[in-house]
């Protein structure tokens, strides 16, 4: 007989949990509902590339370069010339009230400079205020000025010399941010909701229904209850991985450039510290309400200072520092890492050794902090 | 060996004693009733016997095992049957069954689980939700989780608390099979008749125990003298005799009143003077089980005070 830990106790525990999993309908759906719900709203709601946003052109002159240069602009999709104004200082008070997103301003020697040969600008000032609003549309920009430039003077593009020049201005806040941010750090977000209210009330639903003091009178260890407890939601976690990763590809079209095994590790290290945190706070709380309200005390400071809604950069010391207690401020840098940047083990090693850390820390604490009698 | 052997147990919550030096020794084999009004440490000093709780003082053997440091043996070896419904309603009676029975590692398990459901007529409900059963077979189902792995030692805790009679006569038929085969049961219980059930009690109050003997035993030694006084206008004549030197208890039963005291003398001389009236009559009677109770609780209330 041993005390601390049988794989048939666990195996009682798991197959338990499995089938009140199931049984709870509502929960049951919430698992693999949310992530999908929060996904797709998220993921279109938060939108890195959006279209037809609206600008303002400031044009003295209308040569037929200018025209070329308008419309080319107008069929990448992302402007739409609500306002032609005659002076910078118009243009200026419109994108201040946000009523443009860009400023195209087209010089009035622009039809010269490019009859010459010369150096002809044109100048795109964004709002960027929200960075990721303004950069698709800025990065179509200049080939399409060129290409429609190159089309208009019935000459070759391969004119390294009498080039277009598209000046770019980002207004308001120069440094913009990576534009696939979103759906990986969804991911991160997304189990790390589900992962730690779900686990959260393991222990305190067995309380409030009276069949702790039950559980507690037969033999089974803490190790097996709280890994009877978690191991569950392993399986959970695996199915909204799958989800979010395919809608991820399929809905999002995120790149998806590194391992896909080192990525699944991370995953798995990073659920099994959720779970285990779960956990924890339910070894704390006394009744499930207490559990959400623990959750939720800890979800939000993790959602704002882990990078995913904010650049954890643009952040102040101490915050940044705060934001280091939180699972998914590595986690985030594991998998941008890993998804955008094709990064391989070595360069993400220490964030995954933090991220298993995690698991020690939670595992020790809820083990120390539960009681095998009612004291 | 005892299958229960402890002396002096002292449980606190606060500054609160629930368990006062309670002591208890119960041979294999015995049934034993653990009375006392709600509230007196019942189910405390039942939860510190099976390890779910700690004890702040005293000790002793469970099975042999010591209790301060044994109590994963004594769990193992114990069946508890919690007061209020403890297994899980979202759960069939078959799967609540077969959780016990893998926690216990018992070998096969799905063969424990057909019997146990056989041998408490549970078959025919067996893929029926907990939570949808009624008080009786909610009570059966948990009986049957804590006789499974065949414990040597059985306490209940209300174990018949909302039962109707037939249940709860079926519920001490099944006691009694299981005594005849050897093993020892502690049952805590509210009603009389279970005690008189019982080949031995204990009674407990404000966390003291009280009584503890066979129901002959624990009647004579409270060292009460009982009369059954019957005569006309009979709540007239209660809220008097009430009044009399000597008397403790009145209470009518029927066209009878029990008036009970722990002075014979001054009771049988109080009573003597109403003989004498037109139609009322006085005669011996026996004290029965819950006339102690009750002064004990009338002793337990005044020592409060």
């Amino acid at each position: 007989m041993n005390a601390v830990f049988s794989f048939a106790r666990l195996g009682a525990m798991l197959i338990k949990e499995f089938i009140q999993m199931r049984r709870d309908r509502i929960t049951f759906g919430m698992m693999l509902g949310v992530p999908l719900m929060q996904l797709v709203l998220f993921g279109y709601a938060i939108n890195n590339d959006p279209k037809a946003l609206p600008s303002a052109l400031v044009s003295v002159s209308q040569d037929h370069y200018s025209r070329a240069m308008v419309s080319a602009l107008e069929t990448t999709g992302y402007y739409r010339f609500d306002h032609v104004v005659d002076s910078a200082a118009e243009a200026e008070r419109l994108m201040a009230r946000g009523e443009v997103v860009f400023v195209v301003t087209i010089p009035s020697d622009f039809a010269r400079q490019v009859d010459r040969g010369g150096k002809a600008q044109i100048l795109i000032e964004a709002d960027a205020t929200d960075p990721s609003v303004a950069s698709g549309a800025i990065s179509t920009l200049g080939t399409v000025a060129q290409q429609a430039l190159t089309r208009e003077r019935g000459m070759a593009a391969a004119d390294p010399e009498g080039g277009l020049e598209v000046v770019v201005h980002r207004r308001y806040n120069p440094e913009g941010i990576s534009q696939y941010n979103i759906v990986p750090g969804l991911l991160g977000v997304i189990l790390q909701m589900t992962m730690v209210m779900m686990t959260a009330i393991a222990l305190t639903r067995e309380r409030e229904r009276g069949t702790m003091e039950n559980l507690l009178a037969m033999p089974a260890s803490p190790l097996e209850i709280m890994l009877g407890k978690v191991l569950p939601y392993l399986v959970v976690g695996a199915v909204q991985v799958a989800v979010v990763l395919s809608a991820a590809k399929l809905l999002f079209g995120v790149p998806f450039i590194g391992s896909f095994t080192l990525l699944l590790s991370a995953v798995l290290i990073f659920v099994l510290a959720l779970v285990l945190l779960g956990y924890t706070i339910s070894t704390v709380a006394r009744t499930q309400m207490q559990a959400m309200q623990l959750t939720f005390f800890f979800f939000l400071p993790s959602l704002l200072l882990s990078g995913f809604m904010f650049p954890y950069r643009g952040m102040p010391l101490w915050a940044q520092w705060l934001g280091e207690i939180f699972p998914l401020t590595h986690f985030l840098r594991v998998i941008r890492a890993v998804m955008l940047k094709g990064a391989e083990l070595p360069a993400v090693a220490f964030e995954t050794g933090v991220l298993g850390l995690f698991i020690f820390i939670y595992a020790g604490i809820a083990l120390l902090r539960f009681r095998r009698t009612l004291d | 060996m005892p299958a229960i052997d402890v002396h002096d147990l002292v449980k606190r919550f606060g500054d609160k004693t629930v368990v006062d030096h309670v002591s208890m020794r119960v041979e294999q084999g015995e049934i034993v009733g653990f009375l006392g009004p709600n509230g007196s440490g019942k189910t405390t000093t039942i939860r510190l016997m099976c390890g779910l709780l700690t004890a702040d003082g005293g000790g002793g053997e469970v099975l042999g095992y010591d209790l301060a440091t044994d109590a994963l043996r004594i769990k193992r070896e114990v069946g508890y049957m919690t007061q209020r419904f403890s297994f899980y309603e979202d759960l069939t009676i078959a799967e609540n069954l077969s959780f016990v029975a893998r926690l216990y590692e018992l070998k096969p398990a799905g063969e424990y689980v057909r019997r146990t459901l056989d041998d408490l007529g549970l078959t025919s409900r067996r893929n029926q939700l907990a939570g949808t059963l009624s008080g009786g077979w909610k009570q059966r189902l948990a009986l049957a989780a804590c006789i499974m792995h065949e414990p040597k030692l059985l306490l209940l805790d209300e174990p018949t608390a909302g039962v109707d009679s037939k249940a709860r006569r079926d519920f001490w038929d099944e006691i009694h099979r299981l005594a005849a085969d050897g093993l020892t049961v502690l049952v805590s219980t509210h009603y009389m008749d279970e005690a008189e059930r019982c080949h031995r009690i204990s009674y407990i109050s404000y966390g003291k125990m009280l009584a503890t003997g066979t129901v002959d035993e624990v009647v004579r030694d409270a060292g009460l003298t009982t009369f059954i006084v019957s005569g006309p206008r009979l709540e007239t004549l209660a809220r008097e005799i009430a009044k009399l030197p000597g008397v403790e208890q009145v209470a009518p039963f029927g066209a009878t009143l029990h008036v009970v005291g722990s002075n014979a003398a001054a009771l049988s001389a109080s009573l003597r003077q109403l003989e004498e009236r037109e139609g009322v009559r006085v005669a011996a009677g026996e004290t029965s089980l819950e006339d102690v109770f009750i002064q004990f609780m009338a002793d337990a209330t005044d020592n409060m005070q």
